[in-house]
């Protein structure tokens, strides 16, 4: 008797027989593999489950994150199964770390859709964090190639033209969120919109959870918000602007918020990281069509980006979002209350300002990428900072960064336009001095001390917070051997 | 009112050394450095009157403010500022503005509120002429 038509068909090849066979076995690692200038690369912090081999894990992760599920299907053999599995490629020890790994994965373009980041986040991100045989992963960096670059929109409106529309140039931009966070009505909110911008600060901000409350919705927020900054600005002859919060439930509200903003007059509005992807990659598009500029609040970023062994680093974050078409994105200040290493932070403000970035360990930047002309974002510094530190924040952080002065304006003992004038005058002296050829860094408090003989103000902050100072050891770090580490 | 555009407007005026010394700053920078004057300094006016072309390739200070002096003596009661251009690509934008000069008087800007449906106001600001 005949075999039955199941059996006569079954495939005979070893590599699809039904069954389970390891991934690096089904064709996810490849350690020859020559990288393509169109691959998307990733990176993987990787702690293998005891007993897993780390070669293995790598090619699991590579599996995981692109075609594979854990047995062998058939329907592979439909495709041009080669070119859709992820090739995990490298697999280094993790120096100074037992049983960790940089684990190196490179997917191809055709891997993912156009312009889309919840396509490639769905990838990467989707479904390999939960993954039973590693203990735990995190997400260090990635390097996107020209081709898929120029498939996104990039910043609104970059660092340039803001510049440019604000007529701000050769100096830091300065900005303060308006405190206490929750309660204030409607009036007494733009209160401290006025008053901050008047003093001396370019931007005042909504925190990150003051939306449409019942203490004050957001239409009143708004309309009083924009008569303090158009008030200001007739005061003082600059342009000013209020980051006004668009976060909503849906889509739809946030874009009837953004109109309002935009009858209004704002030139920019602002969303929190906590929307989403999708949300927004829409607002980046709603922005350039309406010649606003697009603030993000990374709020809710540190669950995941600030343990070393588990989730995602920050600068993969920064890469997102400047794809997505932020213009300013919080991203540490060194010296503040919040996380951050300086060379860590330098590395973040780096990702976002480049038109090129080039390999730098210490900075955490493991790849070289060209940006393919996206705009620059602008990096905020935003958390615990005062005008005493003002010549290590122009020292860390640079000219091309927007720094926020919350307790540091509002906290003034003489009041919120005593406080920003105090940072607008430490800041000036300071950018002054430093153009001059002055060792500004050294020098800094006696510049400071200086600029405090013709304004009160800035006497008055740094008597009052001359002691405070934020040290704490940072919990994420760079890992790296001078030397380089053989490949497995 | 004090107008407070430019880069270095909350710190007393600049003196000539210190206004030189930024210029240095900006050459160092292979920058290329302008002169502009108004007497309509609308924070949305984006085009001052130019004293000239941008000075390209000038390597010494004295060149420049040479040229701030004779702009100050035919203008002596508008605003001037010099603006540094930098044409690295990438930038391709002012890096460095700061003002020079300012008319005696300054009379400012008036907010002009008009009511409109609502709790709204239509908010815009007008120049008043510094020369009137």
């Amino acid at each position: 008797m005949s075999q039955a038509v199941e059996s006569r068909t079954r495939i005979k090849s070893e590599r699809y027989e039904s069954g389970v066979i390891p991934y690096a076995k089904m064709g996810y690692w490849d350690p020859d593999y020559v990288i393509k200038e169109t691959d998307i690369l990733a990176l993987f912090r990787c702690t293998p489950q005891p007993g897993v081999d780390p070669v293995e894990a790598a090619a699991a992760l590579a599996g995981e994150s692109s075609t594979a599920t854990w047995t062998v299907v058939w329907t592979d053999l439909l495709t041009a199964c080669d070119l859709y599995r992820a090739k995990a490629y490298r697999v280094d020890p993790v120096p100074g770390a037992a049983d960790t790994y940089f684990c190196y994965v490179a997917y191809d373009i055709d891997l993912f859709e156009e312009g889309s980041l919840a396509n490639l986040t769905a990838s990467i991100i989707g479904n390999i964090f939960g993954f039973k045989a590693v203990k735990a992963l995190r997400l260090e960096d990635m390097r996107f190639p020209y081709a898929l670059l120029k498939t996104y929109q990039g910043p609104a409106t970059g660092l340039v033209v803001e510049r440019e529309r604000m007529d701000k140039f050769g100096r830091p931009l300065l900005g303060a969120t308006v405190k206490p966070k929750l309660g204030l009505s409607g009036k007494n909110y733009g209160r401290v919109v006025f008053e901050g911008l008047k003093g001396g600060l370019d931007f005042l901000k909504d925190d990150e959870n003051i939306n449409s409350q019942p203490f004050m919705r957001y239409r009143e927020r708004f309309l009083y918000s924009m008569e303090g900054v158009n008030h200001a600005a007739a005061m003082t002859g600059e342009v000013k602007g209020h980051y006004l919060n668009a976060t909503a439930a849906t889509m739809e509200d946030m874009y009837e918020r953004a109109d309002f903003c935009n009858q209004l007059g704002s030139i920019i509005v602002m969303i929190d990281l906590v929307i989403g992807y999708t949300a927004i990659q829409s607002m980046a598009k709603w922005c350039r069509k309406t010649d606003t500029i697009l603030h993000l609040h990374r709020a809710g970023n540190s669950t995941y980006s600030r343990q070393k062994n588990h989730g995602m680093n920050f600068r993969v974050i920064c890469k997102w979002m400047r794809m997505s078409g932020v213009d300013h994105i919080h991203a540490g200040t060194v010296v503040g209350k919040l996380e951050g290493d300086p060379l860590m932070i330098k590395g973040f403000y780096n990702t976002l300002l480049d038109c090129k970035s080039e390999v730098n360990l210490p900075e955490g930047l493991f790849f070289a990428q060209d940006w393919a002309s996206l705009r620059k974002c602008v990096p905020v510094a935003s958390g615990g900072i005062h005008c005493g530190q003002m010549h290590q924040l122009i020292n860390y952080l640079g000219d091309d960064v927007v720094y926020q002065f919350g307790g540091g304006t509002i906290g003034h003992p003489d009041g919120i336009q005593a406080g920003a004038t105090a940072n607008r005058v430490a800041l000036e002296c300071m950018v002054l001095a430093r153009n001059e050829g002055r060792d500004y860094v050294s020098e800094g408090p006696q510049i400071l001390r200086d600029a405090a003989k013709t304004c009160g103000p800035l006497q008055t902050a740094l008597d009052l917070w001359k002691d405070i100072t934020f040290n704490y050891a940072s919990t994420d770090t760079a890992d790296f051997a001078t030397t380089k580490t053989a490949n497995r | 009112m004090k107008l407070t555009q430019g880069a270095f407007s909350f710190l007393p005026d600049l003196t000539d050394a210190q206004i030189t010394k930024q210029i240095q700053y900006a050459i160092d920078k292979s920058w290329a450095v302008s002169i502009e004057y108004t007497d309509d300094p609308h924070p949305r006016n984006s085009y001052w009157e130019m004293w000239g072309l941008p000075l390209f390739d000038i390597k010494d200070p004295a060149a420049i403010l040479f040229e701030l002096n004779m702009a100050r003596k035919a203008k002596p009661n508008y605003y001037i500022k010099i603006s540094a251009f930098d044409n690295t690509r990438g930038t391709e934008s002012c890096v460095l503005s700061f003002i020079v000069q300012r008319p005696a008087y300054e009379p400012g800007f008036r907010l002009v509120r008009q009511e409109v449906a609502g709790s709204s106001a239509s908010l815009h600001y007008r120049s008043l002429c510094t020369l009137c």
